[in-house]
């Protein structure tokens, strides 16, 4: 556990040490921002709630957040880092959860730096913040989620460039994979239990809901054993291919 | 004696090439065992396997008695270890590296602080500590490295190519600091620095390709030598076929060489027939003919010659490298 919290409070530092936390940080309050009240037609709607916020949310993550996950791996290879950290006496399991975490609770911290949205829906009416405060806890294992397969991804291969390329390819087919046009499409040809498997996979679907408010277990089950299986297969990979 | 480093019989490939092919050894506390090799011949790859980086294909590793595979993290925790290019995270100081490594190795915060101080003294890296390790110089990132390596105090300890890099002045220090530490530790250094060899180790192992060709102490590897033995002396220029006539006549001479001199004096050394002793039979021969000799002296055997012969031979380049 100590080893755990002393791998995370290092590498979670390293994102501060260079540019990228506060570009990531930046970039991701910007362009909240945009969505939530230009295209998310905040004030249009006329509703005092984070919907429009949340809504877009998967799609921001989806670009940004292989942007975080990219380096977790790739970096350790590339510069032999890996060879030091694995003669270390840490298990394989601890290095790559305290990475996970790290950039995790980075992700976290970006979130809750979208506090002054809710600041505005709240001196703009009376929202149902347990309905925000669900829909913050949703985006955060959704965030874990996307984490978990860019961390994955960032483990087979030494290049961040394509590390971030593929992690982005698989998180937009996670989110996709609920998209009507598309459930649309395979429900034309495909047995109704191939649509509902898809369905099930995906990010929105189980994001949506938990945003709505409605705090299912089944969500929270499907993003925490995501998280499991991609940290695992993880392991997999590094174990695989640390050398090489 | 105890041996902390127990290797036996290690294979490891890499898709077809061979990289370490039945190696065996065992250090022991009080040791300092030189790995040495030409480029390539899996040295590093050995070392990985030692400190658990790399799993072998087949064969053992026992570290302080206790199988490695048994309990990694323990093993681990025995080990300090240098991987070749000293790899460190670059975003960080050398201060807050070795914080972490520190944390890490799990030492307690008080002596944790205390041992930074005296191995950043050691090493002389007070006037970096807060640089980034990524704009450090080569010799300094290599000194990050080994600071790193024996924060601890490991009884068991591994460098890759420990003073590549470094000028000469700081190889001499970490050879120096080498031998300090070396009679409570096992040590393992690889290098291309045959004199190093001499400088530091206790015993010498040779590879190529993969397989263990010597294991034995520097004296006796320099026994190998051609030049074991042999006797080098200077005469003057003018002199020199005279003299090489009567050394080439002189029983027990196997052959000579001329080598370069300073002001009109030529170097001229003379090889002995295996088990003949030349240098009070040159001495003699020299005073009799009343030879203007310079200097005169025996050598103990010439390293370089001797890697060379022993990784060129027939018998490492016949081991099928590929398969
Ligand atoms: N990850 C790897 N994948 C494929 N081949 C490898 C890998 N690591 C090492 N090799 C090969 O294994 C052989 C042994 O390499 P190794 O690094 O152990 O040599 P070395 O003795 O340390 O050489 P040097 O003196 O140059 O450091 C080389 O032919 C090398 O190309
Ligand atoms: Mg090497």
């Amino acid at each position: 556990m100590n080893r755990i919290g002393t791998l995370m409070r290092r590498e979670f530092r390293g994102y501060f040490a260079t540019p990228v936390a506060y570009v990531f940080i930046v970039i991701f309050l910007f362009l909240a921002g945009i969505f939530t009240f230009y295209v998310g037609n905040f004030y249009e709607r006329n509703q005092a709630d984070l919907e429009p916020f949340f809504r877009y949310l998967p799609w921001l993550y989806m670009l940004l957040i292989p942007a975080i996950s990219m380096r977790l791996w790739s970096e350790e290879r590339k510069s032999g880092t890996i060879e030091l950290l694995m003669t270390l006496p840490v298990s394989l399991a601890d290095a790559v959860l305290g990475k996970f975490l790290a950039a995790w609770l980075f992700t976290a911290l970006a979130l809750a730096l979208t506090f002054p949205l809710w600041l505005t829906v709240n001196y703009l009416g009376d929202p149902d913040n347990t309905v925000i405060a669900a829909g913050y806890l949703g985006s955060l294992l959704m965030a874990g989620g996307f984490l978990a397969i860019g961390s994955c991804v960032s483990a087979l291969t030494r290049n961040q460039v394509i590390a971030f390329v593929i992690s982005f390819v698989i998180c937009f087919a996670f989110n996709l994979s609920g998209f009507p046009i598309v459930l649309d499409f395979f429900r034309a040809w495909a047995p109704a239990v191939i649509v509902d498997t898809i369905s099930s996979f995906s990010f929105l679907t189980h994001a949506t809901s938990i945003q709505k408010g409605v705090i299912d277990l089944r969500d929270i089950v499907f993003f925490t054993s995501l998280i499991g299986f991609f940290l695992y297969a993880n392991m997999l990979a590094i174990d695989a291919r640390k050398s090489s | 004696m105890e041996n902390l480093i127990e290797v036996s019989d290690l294979h490891k490939r890499f898709g077809s090439l061979v990289a370490v092919d039945g190696v065996s050894m065992k250090v022991a506390r009080g040791e300092v065992l030189g790995f040495l090799g030409p480029n390539g011949a899996g040295k590093s790859t050995t070392m990985k396997m030692i400190t658990g980086f790399l799993a072998p294909d087949s064969g053992s590793v026992r570290i302080s008695g206790q199988e490695l595979g048994a309990n990694p993290i323990a093993a681990k925790s025995r080990i300090g270890y240098l991987p070749e290019g000293a790899p460190a995270y670059g975003e960080m100081t050398p201060a807050t590296f070795l914080d972490f490594i520190g944390d890490i190795r799990g030492l307690a915060p008080a002596s944790k602080q205390a041992r930074i101080r005296e191995v950043v003294a050691k090493i002389h890296l007070e006037g970096v500590l807060h640089q980034t390790i990524e704009t450090l110089s080569k010799g300094f990132k290599r000194r990050v490295g080994l600071a790193q390596a024996i924060l601890h105090d490991p009884e068991i300890l591994i460098m890759d190519e420990p003073t590549d890099g470094l000028d000469p002045n700081q190889k001499h220090e970490v050879r120096q600091l080498i031998r300090e530490m070396s009679p409570h530790k096992a040590i393992i250094i690889s290098t291309h620095i045959l004199e190093e060899v001499d400088a530091v180790c206790t015993r010498a192992v040779i590879i190529a390709k993969g397989k263990l060709l010597f294991s034995g102490t520097p004296p006796e590897l320099a026994a190998r030598s051609a030049f074991h033995n042999a006797v080098t002396l200077s005469v003057p220029a003018a002199m020199v076929d005279a003299v090489e006539k009567s050394l080439r006549a002189m029983p027990g001479v196997a052959g000579l060489e001329q080598g370069v001199g300073s002001d009109d004096h030529l170097r001229l050394t003379v090889l002995p027939k295996s088990g003949e002793t030349l240098f009070p039979r040159i001495r003699q021969a020299a005073d009799d003919a009343g030879w203007p000799v310079r200097e005169m002296f025996v050598e103990g055997g010439r390293l370089d010659e001797v890697f060379r012969s022993i990784t060129t031979s027939t018998a490492a380049s016949a081991g099928g490298h590929r398969s």
